[in-house]
């Protein structure tokens, strides 16, 4: 190695250090001891102690282990697939070459500058049963599906109903579809005008052009997008903490594998077990990541390629 | 400040509790000219003590909840304050024993009271005359609480519930100490619940039979309406709920949101005709501990003790609106007391019947399981004794995984203290 080519591998790994020294204080060694923790009866204030695969046994053997990961899965299931379709659908709309285009643009992405913690206590009142507003625009239809058949339908009790609170959820993480959107939006800019000229040509309609053209191209920044969703989806934990004033909601409706983590190390001081729950968390993750790289190799169109 | 020993202290406290106590930690700065007490608000002010204890800079003085004791204690995260106490002239005789023994765990000393509460009925007077009550004479007997519940309890046109007369889970704070109005202890006081006794049961069948009288979908859906209870929708000042279980601290947030005019009383909570030596009240206090690893503990310890003198104390709980933790109260502090019903949380927190609100090494797990499983009876998804028999298992199962943490423990953490206390 000459001197030139040395200063420059010195200089390279000074620039990278910063990097590698939060990465290896910051993840890699919390991870380690995680995982060793994981292994331990361990309070934070007294010494880890050596229980062997016990904290994994008892998880599960344990119902609400199970319940926060069910909750987990279906919030996660239910929530990337809708969010990504609103905001394709936005996406495309706010593509269309209208006036205030502009306008329209940063409106849907306000959403997503307003804090996790001031985003759930506004739902927390959007969702009320009896005064929230989503509620009173759910009432009139309630009232005319009523009038027509005789029924005493009533707009759900969001919060406080277990068989809809998480569906309260869904709903609260669409405000925040904007991030979504402002990058798909990006993706439709790069697709190339020809693409369409060509598929006009042939006498296509427009859901053709959709289906065949804009979906296809935009296929490398929908699986960018959906791989975040799931893993910040397997992660939720600031919105349903708060909405639930750090409880589980009814019926355990509104805990998550993240909220369950929380309260295990820092409520109940039972640091072994929260910390086998994150490495079953982290693992579900990586395979459901790599799934998804998997599959995204199959059906992802990248244009290079 | 300069060349004085800087005490940190930890409160929880906000608003006007807080500037209560900043007072008082002015009034000892100006006392003397060796120690300077920097007082700092801090929320969730039990985890971050215990982040700093486990990180090796705690405070020296911490404001928590007795409910934190258990845990912190076998932990090694408080000193033991035996000695420093004895020290400083505080002895049990000074104090009300059901606070005392809030601050006593495995026969230790661990902290001493800085203002506490008992808890009683409050009833709106103005519901009890619309359904023609006697708005001075609150109910005697559980029997009576619940047919009084059926005259305050007001419908709809469309059936659904406009109010209630009572509801257990409003606010639900005391749920865990419930089953001992129905005769019995929730915990034996080592390593097994009691959730399966006469009393458990009872409890969870008298929860039963509110979903089997209201329905439960009308009583969640009225719930729904229920707001914060640090606001003007809370549903006692609202008039959603007629009659609530309350500590000494509610007269601050009424006097701050219910509608000009609320006119309010405050009894005991009725017993059951069962058991009428069950306990009359709930005791709870809040605490000053000093931490495992503090700096300076002599000095923490004059601080406190320095709010423990009886004219301190009744300062501070006169300005935070609440009784005195004391045996003895003067008659100017229940002569003056902004509180109405001061003398009738005095006279509960020094009845033989006062009981020591339920302090379990699994505390912060048993309370949520209570809640959750109390929500669940009372929406109708489960049977009382389904309740109690999973949240039963679920909590002897971590209560004797505490147990054995503590057991792995307990001969080094107990010669440590007497090291500790024989220094």
């Amino acid at each position: 190695m000459t001197f030139g080519e040395r200063r420059k591998t010195v200089q390279g790994l000074l620039f990278v250090a910063p990097w590698v020294l939060g990465f290896l204080v910051l993840n890699l060694y919390p991870f380690c001891a995680s995982v060793w923790f994981s292994l331990c009866d361990y309070s934070v204030l007294s010494q880890p102690v050596y229980l062997g695969t016990r904290n994994f046994h008892d998880l599960l053997q344990d119902p609400v282990f199970w319940k926060a990961l069910r909750n987990t899965l279906l919030f996660a299931t239910v929530s990337i697939p809708l969010s990504t379709a609103l905001s394709i659908g936005l996406a495309v709309l706010l593509n269309q070459p209208v006036g205030a285009q502009g306008f329209f643009r940063t409106l849907f992405f306000l959403p997503c500058l307003v804090p996790a913690i001031s985003l759930a206590i506004l739902w927390q009142w959007m969702l009320n049963g009896q005064m929230g507003l989503v509620n009173v625009a759910l009432r009139p239809w309630f009232d005319a599906i009523n009038g027509l058949l005789g029924s005493s339908l009533q707009p759900p009790d969001w919060l406080n109903d277990p068989s809809w609170a998480l569906w309260g959820l869904v709903l609260t993480g669409l405000w925040g579809t904007g991030q979504a959107m402002i990058i798909y939006l990006a993706g439709l800019q790069e697709i190339p005008a020809e693409l369409y000229e060509a598929a006009s040509l042939d006498g296509t309609t427009a859901w053709q052009r959709f289906f065949h053209v804009t979906l296809p191209m935009l296929s490398p920044v929908i699986f960018f997008n959906v791989l975040m969703g799931l893993i910040g989806a397997l992660q939720t934990f600031a919105v349903p903490y708060i909405l639930t004033g750090g409880g589980d909601g009814p019926g355990r409706s509104l805990l998550f594998l993240a909220t369950y983590i929380y309260q295990n190390a820092f409520d109940f001081w039972n640091m072994g077990y929260a910390s086998a729950l994150a490495l079953v968390l982290f693992c579900m993750i990586t395979i459901l990541t790599f799934a998804a790289v998997r599959f995204g190799e199959k059906k992802v169109h990248y244009e290079g390629r | 400040m300069k060349g004085r020993v800087v005490v940190e202290y930890w409160e929880k406290w906000t608003d006007f509790e807080r500037a209560a106590m900043a007072a008082r930690v002015d009034e000892f700065n100006n006392s003397q000219d060796r120690i300077f007490v920097r007082f700092l608000s801090v929320s969730r002010v039990d985890q971050k003590m215990m982040l700093a204890t486990a990180g090796g800079v705690p405070p020296d003085v911490a404001g928590l909840w007795d409910l934190n004791l258990p845990s912190f204690s076998e932990n090694n995260a408080l000193l033991p304050l035996d000695r420093l106490a004895r020290e400083a002239g505080l002895q049990e005789e000074d104090y009300n024993p059901v606070f005392w023994k809030l601050c006593r765990y495995r026969s230790h000393l661990w902290a001493l009271p800085s203002t506490p509460s008992v808890v009683a009925l409050h009833w709106n007077k103005r519901m009890f005359r619309e359904a023609g009550l006697d708005p001075e004479r609150p109910p005697r007997t559980l029997a009576e609480l619940e047919s009084f519940n059926e005259k305050l309890t007001r419908k709809h046109p469309d059936g659904s519930l406009a109010q209630i007369g009572h509801m257990p889970q409003e606010p639900g704070w005391w749920l865990p100490d419930f089953p001992s109005w129905f005769g019995g202890a929730s915990w034996d006081g080592g390593g097994r619940l009691l959730l399966e006794a006469a009393s458990g049961r009872a409890f969870f069948n008298w929860l039963e039979s509110y979903p089997a009288r209201f329905g439960g979908p009308e009583l969640f859906r009225l719930r729904g309406a229920f707001g914060n209870f640090a606001s003007p929708d809370n549903p006692f000042f609202n008039g959603k709920v007629a009659m609530i279980l309350q500590g000494v601290w509610m007269d601050n947030f009424i006097r701050k949101y219910a509608p000009a005019g609320f006119t309010y009383g405050v009894a005991p909570f009725p017993e059951t005709d069962e058991h009428p030596q069950a306990p009359l009240t709930i005791a709870q206090t809040d605490i000053l501990v000093i931490p495992a690893g503090a700096r300076h503990p002599r000095e923490a310890m004059e601080f406190i003790a320095f709010l423990q003198k009886q004219k301190n104390m009744e300062t501070l709980c006169m300005e935070q609106r609440k009784l005195s933790p004391l045996a003895r109260v003067s008659e100017e502090f229940l002569r003056n007391h902004p509180h109405p019903y001061l003398r009738e949380f005095q006279e509960l927190a020094q009845s033989p019947r006062a009981q020591p609100t339920l302090c379990l090494p699994t505390m912060k797990e048993y309370t949520n399981d209570m809640l959750v499983y109390a929500n669940q009876v009372l929406l109708g998804r489960m049977s009382g004794e389904q309740a109690r028999e999973e949240m039963a298992a679920r909590q002897q199962k971590a209560l004797q995984a505490k147990l054995e943490r503590w057991q792995r423990v307990a001969q080094v953490r107990t010669a440590a203290w007497e090291r500790e206390l024989a220094r």
